[in-house]
């Protein structure tokens, strides 16, 4: 079968008075890791918990596989889910958790066994079939999880904020082995998170939902390059945002005057009063015998963040209230500079994106 | 050592609680009649002499029935309220909720009152049947109160992640909610059940020519010299309900341990 493996049309969801979802349309398609990501109660989990069965939609339709999922519970479709607590049963043994989905598989005992042991080989658990369930730690029971809902060959493998119960280590092991599973599996991925961060590392392609609408979907390079609105770029990353005018040229106050092409402008023409977003690996600071590559400023440092790697700079520019943020690698023989030190800094008018208003 | 006002006040409280009911076991393998110091020498005559009452039997019997039959009762009744007080959301949940615990504190002289003024008019007699109804009514704030403590320690998803994985509503109760609560009910059928062998005023309004056992107990207060037969059975029941007791909280620990919570103490 050709066409997307889940298409989403105009899907509508109220609590009461309520608009949970906002005519919601996307496709996504076979084989794909897909991400809602947006704060909370932008309707990213009651979207994925309608395309389990778990919520009625209140208009539109939720067809998987071409077919419409209206009326279809969650034991008769072919999503599995990864809840947020995980949802292990407390009572049964790892074996007995894996196997659970299985009771109505007619596997003959032989079967169940290899499948479970399968199961549990491809998340890594292989010796830990016979503990009990509740004596798992975090990162085990995610992994329980995990191979509870692909031993049943989801089409859809449906994962509710995943890792956000992990500590930030092991919550980037699993955000690493979690593509590899999806590659070897070859399964639908759809993740919801909050975590833009996490959305950018895993995903082929990102929703971003605002107040129950998709602000921008994309895939994360475009999505953390080409922001769609002011909103999804301040969510995405960190975003410097420095007021302009536009008219003849850009006028972006602390930078200087900018020709107009060039610039990418993601809703349209602007004119008046605008504002220019840069990230802060765009911007760098310029050592003694470096030049800008497209043009400079003078600002004064006002504040050093040193992440061993890296180190962010927030610089004060001439004309501007805020000071703006830049980020660079560290490099033997590029000493970090102080607060207080005047420097140079080198900026790009191709990096700019100009928002209206 | 400092002296400790509070530590006195602990001491002289314990002291007023069970002073009492240490009394009991002391007088019932006491060889005397009078219930008096100084004790008089040892015998298990008391507890013997229990054997030999077939009054006294009836009313175990008719306790014990009805003990049973309301523990069983109100736990499943107790059982409906706590899920729909934990999983569902409805109108008037608060104030439904608050008039079934109401039994809890209304006194029971009252409520055995109205229900005798009830029958009466119903023209229903009093018997075994009757009392059951009225320790039900008494019994399911309690099992409710255990019962919502097991449902609400329970992840809301797993219910969810059942039918995800392909059971029915129905089976993935049967198959998760009910193993991971059987322990609460288990407390409270227990918990029920003292609490009904316990009780007299309502066994008393509504117990009519079949007495239960404290009414039969109570009954025997009229003759001084049946006294320490009282004693030895009061003994027995407070050994009976001490077993029953350590029994249910066994369970209820066992319950949570199994489910991987904290014990946050305490039955209620």
């Amino acid at each position: 079968m050709s066409g997307p493996l889940i298409s989403l049309r105009d899907v509508n969801k109220y609590y009461g008075e309520y608009h949970a979802l906002r005519g919601i349309t996307a496709e996504i398609g076979a084989g794909e890791f897909f991400s809602l990501l947006g704060p909370s109660g932008c309707g990213k989990t009651t979207l994925l918990r309608a395309i389990a069965g778990f919520e009625d939609i209140s208009g539109g339709t939720i067809t998987l596989s071409g077919k419409d999922m209206k009326g279809v519970p969650p034991n008769k479709r072919p999503t599995n889910m990864v809840f947020q607590s995980y949802a292990i049963f407390p009572h049964l043994s790892v074996e007995q958790n894996v196997g659970f989905g299985l009771r109505k598989s007619g596997m003959s005992p032989s079967e169940k066994t290899k499948a479970i042991g399968a199961a549990l080989e491809m998340v890594g658990l292989g010796q830990y079939g016979k503990r009990a369930a509740h004596a798992l730690s975090g990162g085990q029971r995610q992994r329980v999880a995990l191979a509870r809902a692909l031993i049943l060959k989801p089409k859809v493998l449906l994962l509710d904020e995943p890792l956000s119960a992990l500590d930030r280590k092991m919550r980037e092991d699993m955000q690493v082995e979690l593509m590899k599973l999806q590659r070897e599996v070859g399964i639908t991925f759809i993740l919801v998170t909050h975590d833009q961060e996490e959305a950018l590392v895993m995903s082929d392609r990102i929703a971003v939902m605002f107040e129950g609408e998709i602000a921008q979907l994309a895939d994360p390079e475009v999505l953390y390059r080409k922001p769609a609105t002011k909103r999804v770029a301040d969510f995405i990353g960190v975003m410097n945002f420095l007021p302009a005018r536009a008219g003849d040229g850009l006028e972006v106050a602390g930078l200087g005057r900018v020709d107009m092409e060039g610039v990418y402008c993601p809703q349209g023409d602007v004119s008046g009063a605008c504002s220019v977003g840069l990230r802060p690996e765009t911007l760098s600071l310029l050592y003694d015998g470096e030049t800008a590559r497209a043009r400079e400023t003078e600002g004064v440092i006002d504040e050093v963040v040193y992440y061993g790697d890296m180190t962010y700079y927030d610089v004060r520019l001439e004309g501007l209230e805020e000071p703006v943020r830049l980020s660079m690698r560290n490099m033997v023989g590029r000493d970090v500079m102080t607060v207080g030190q005047t420097a140079r800094v080198a900026w790009d008018p191709r990096a700019m994106v100009v928002f209206p208003g | 050592m400092r002296f400790r006002p509070l530590g006195v006040f602990a001491v002289f409280y314990l002291a007023f609680l069970y002073a009492p009911i240490l009394l009991l076991p002391i007088f019932a393998f006491n060889d005397g009649t009078v219930i008096a110091f100084p004790l008089r020498g040892f015998t298990f005559g008391w507890f013997a002499q229990l054997g030999e009452i077939p009054a006294l039997h009836s009313a175990t019997l008719n306790s014990l029935i009805i003990a049973s039959s309301t523990a069983v009762l109100s736990t499943c009744l107790g059982l409906f309220a706590a899920r729909a007080a934990t999983r569902y959301r409805f109108p008037l949940k608060g104030g439904i909720m608050g008039f079934i615990m109401l039994p809890l504190v209304l006194p029971e002289v009252i409520v055995a009152i109205s229900l005798l003024v009830v029958l009466m008019q119903l023209g229903l007699n009093t018997s075994v049947f009757t009392i059951i109804l009225g320790h039900t009514l008494l019994c399911m704030p309690f099992a409710i109160a255990i019962l919502q403590g097991s449902f609400s320690g329970l992840d809301q998803s797993l219910e969810e992640a059942a039918m995800d994985l392909g059971e029915t509503r129905s089976g993935a109760f049967r198959l998760v909610i009910l193993p991971l609560v059987v322990p609460g009910i288990i407390a409270s059928l227990l918990i029920c059940f003292i609490i009904s062998l316990d009780e007299f005023i309502i066994a008393f309004f509504l117990s009519g020519n079949e007495p239960t056992l404290p009414v039969y107990l109570w009954g025997l207060m009229r003759f001084p010299a049946q006294l320490p037969v009282v004693m030895a059975l009061g003994t027995v029941l407070v050994g009976l309900s001490i077993v029953l007791l350590l029994v249910a909280n066994w369970f209820r620990k066992r319950g949570l341990r199994k489910a991987g919570q904290e014990d946050t103490g305490g039955f209620l």
